[in-house]
């Protein structure tokens, strides 16, 4: 359980993140605004609670993995790795422009602290799987690595579990991939795997009942063997019970269904599509981080 | 004359010459490869016994991986395989695998640039009765044009092993064509093979054309050649099994001594091999480039060879398009 101090100092740390987040999209004159904000608990969360990193060693063996698969809202995994300390916060304010590292859609090869390119929706779900069933079979020795071959990353970490996360949309729940992925993952028994699901029901073009409906979502998961956890994903300590009660199943992966606030923290855009993948301006921005503020 | 330092099959053009698919190669050489490094792991759509993965997972059974089928999930799998340390093989028909999943290969196998072995079986014509959904046309021209893709064609089911062997031993991604029929194999475990060499399987003294040619079509530029040395016309045939990165020197050579240059693949014209060799002599030493390949269409049910002679990648075309 978090003490009341522990969750006002998360709370505050997402503000921060939003704050960046709607100074990164001013200074870049374009992006996603909504999902970003909306997600800003539960990465705060994430890499401020539940994951086990290190910002001084990216690449370290032992840590958990994050895969972001709906790659738009990167303004926020580029926020929350700042206020990290994987890189300077200032350095968020280069977002999209020629020759940064933050791309408009993360790539791996640029920035350490990304665990894969992503930006084509669909395809997060069945890398984390991936990962997930690698792991297992590192834990269950059925591959032995090499030692020596410290390029790659071989070592397997002693029976300490790491835990794959993966966070996607709720509109690339579309996608096929999402559900050939979501059978493999079933199939496999992949307990190491938590799955997001942003579930904030706006997409492009409005509505995702209107474009294609998702519901019953939960029913859909739990019929493709996974345990399926739903939470209020603006509620930092309901989110992270939420995982650690993954962590308790033992025999499938779990998939959080969170319901977020698009824009979340700024009252004036809150729960409005037109807001998935524009970014403030200037005066706009300023408004914004007023309301956040105050919030 | 043949070159001995190719050090090919000795009965290479008699009836009796070894014939396998070179498929069979996949299946030798990932179980070689698999030895060599705990690492590698095969992922198959469905397709065990046809794509040989069934080989690997009589032998390492803990290391096969059954993903149905669903070849964007194949991918996307490995991709996140070879993110936590795996050398990952996936093995399905070049129709579906680089054909369904091609985007899944573009931002998480190449963007992404992980170690992932992309294998795609019963590419050409040359599958024969399926018909044109199931005979791959068009792979060598969408993997060519992936930065930092290796795409190796091999000409028999040796060379196909080593291949296997060499692509896991690479860092990055390689996609790998493999053909359903079984042809002769005219490499032996002596010919010597690497990822972005040719090799020159024959060279008259006074060559007027080159042949170049990639795949199992080798061998047939292969008889080619020896039907027009007994007509007297000289030529050199050059083995290309690496379509990127291109064995530019081996080419350029063979190009500056015959003048005149002649490319073969069982794959479309537009954007495949003969495309890569016409673009880089356009560049760099302006000869008459002819493509033998098939012209901007699809393929068609019927036997492998008739299919191969309706198509124009048969000896006789070969010889046709070389005395032009």
């Amino acid at each position: 359980m978090l003490s009341d101090d522990e969750i006002k100092k998360l709370e505050s740390r997402a503000r921060d993140i939003r704050e960046t987040i709607i100074n990164s999209l001013v200074a870049a004159g374009s992006g996603h605004t909504a999902g970003p904000l909306g997600m800003a608990d539960i990465f705060t969360a994430l890499y401020f609670h539940i994951l086990k990193h290190d910002p001084t060693r990216p690449e370290w063996e032992g840590r958990d993995r994050l895969v972001l698969s709906n790659g738009h809202i990167c303004p926020v995994l580029y926020a929350t790795l700042a206020h990290a300390g994987y890189f300077d916060v200032e350095e968020c304010m280069t977002l999209r422009k020629f020759g940064s590292r933050l791309q408009g859609h993360p790539e791996r090869l640029r920035l350490p602290g990304l665990e894969t390119t992503s930006g084509p929706l669909g395809e997060g779900l069945s890398q984390a799987a991936g990962i997930a069933l690698s792991f297992r079979m590192d834990e269950c020795q059925d591959v032995v690595r090499p030692t020596s071959d410290v390029g790659r990353t071989t070592s397997y970490m002693g029976g300490e579990r790491r835990r794959v996360y993966c966070l996607m949309s709720d509109a690339e729940q579309q996608e096929g991939n999402t559900w050939e992925a979501a059978m493999f993952a079933g199939k496999n028994r992949l307990a190491g795997l938590t799955a997001i699901v942003d579930r904030n029901n706006i997409q492009i073009d409005g509505n995702t009942e209107d474009v294609m409906p998702l519901e019953p979502l939960a029913d859909k998961y739990r019929a493709f063997n996974w345990h399926v956890l739903e939470v209020n994903g603006n509620d930092i300590p309901a989110f992270i019970a939420a995982t650690e009660e993954a962590k308790a199943v033992a025999e499938k992966p779990t998939l959080i269904i969170a319901y977020t606030i698009p824009g979340k923290g700024v009252p004036e855009i809150e729960g409005d599509y037109h807001w998935h993948g524009k970014p403030p301006s200037k005066k706009e921005g300023e408004r914004f981080l007023e309301q956040i503020r105050h919030a | 004359m043949l070159n001995p330092d190719a050090k090919l099959a000795e009965n290479i053009f008699s009836l009796e010459v070894e014939k396998r698919p070179t498929r069979d190669g996949f299946g030798t050489g990932t179980i070689e490869a698999a030895r060599a490094d705990p690492r590698v792991v095969v992922l198959c759509g469905d397709l065990a016994e046809s794509t040989r993965a069934l080989w690997f997972q009589k032998e390492f059974p803990e290391r096969f991986i059954e993903l149905g089928v669903a070849e964007q999930n194949m991918a996307t799998v490995a991709a996140g395989m070879a993110r936590a340390g795996m050398v990952p093989f996936i093995a399905s028909y070049a129709c579906f695998s680089p054909g369904r999943n091609y985007e899944q290969i573009r931002t998480t196998i190449a963007l992404n640039h992980v170690p992932v072995k992309i294998c795609g079986m019963h590419a050409g014509v040359s599958v024969g009765p399926d018909g044109a959904t199931h005979q791959m046309l068009e792979d060598i021209g969408m993997m060519r044009m992936l930065p930092g893709m290796t795409v190796i064609a091999p000409g028999d089911a040796e060379e196909a092993r080593k291949a296997v062997v060499a692509a896991a031993q690479t860092d990055g991604p390689v996609y790998l064509r493999f053909g359903r029929e079984a042809t002769p194999v005219f490499t032996t475990s002596e010919t010597p093979f690497q990822i972005g060499k040719a090799l020159t399987l024959w060279e008259s003294e006074n060559p007027t054309v080159a042949i170049l040619a990639t795949g199992a079509m080798s061998y047939t530029a292969l008889e080619a050649a020896r039907a027009f040395e007994a007509s007297g016309i000289g030529s050199i045939v050059l083995h290309v099994p690496t379509i990127k990165p291109l064995d530019t020197e081996a080419i350029l050579v063979a190009a500056r001594r015959a003048g005149r240059v002649v490319t073969v693949e069982e794959h479309q014209t537009a954007g495949g091999f003969g495309s890569a060799v016409a673009e880089l002599l356009s560049e760099r030493h302006p000869v008459s480039v002819k493509r033998l390949g098939v012209r901007d269409q699809f393929g068609q049910s019927g036997a492998p060879e008739e299919l191969l002679a309706y198509y124009g990648l048969d000896i006789a075309a070969i010889m046709h398009a070389a005395s032009e």
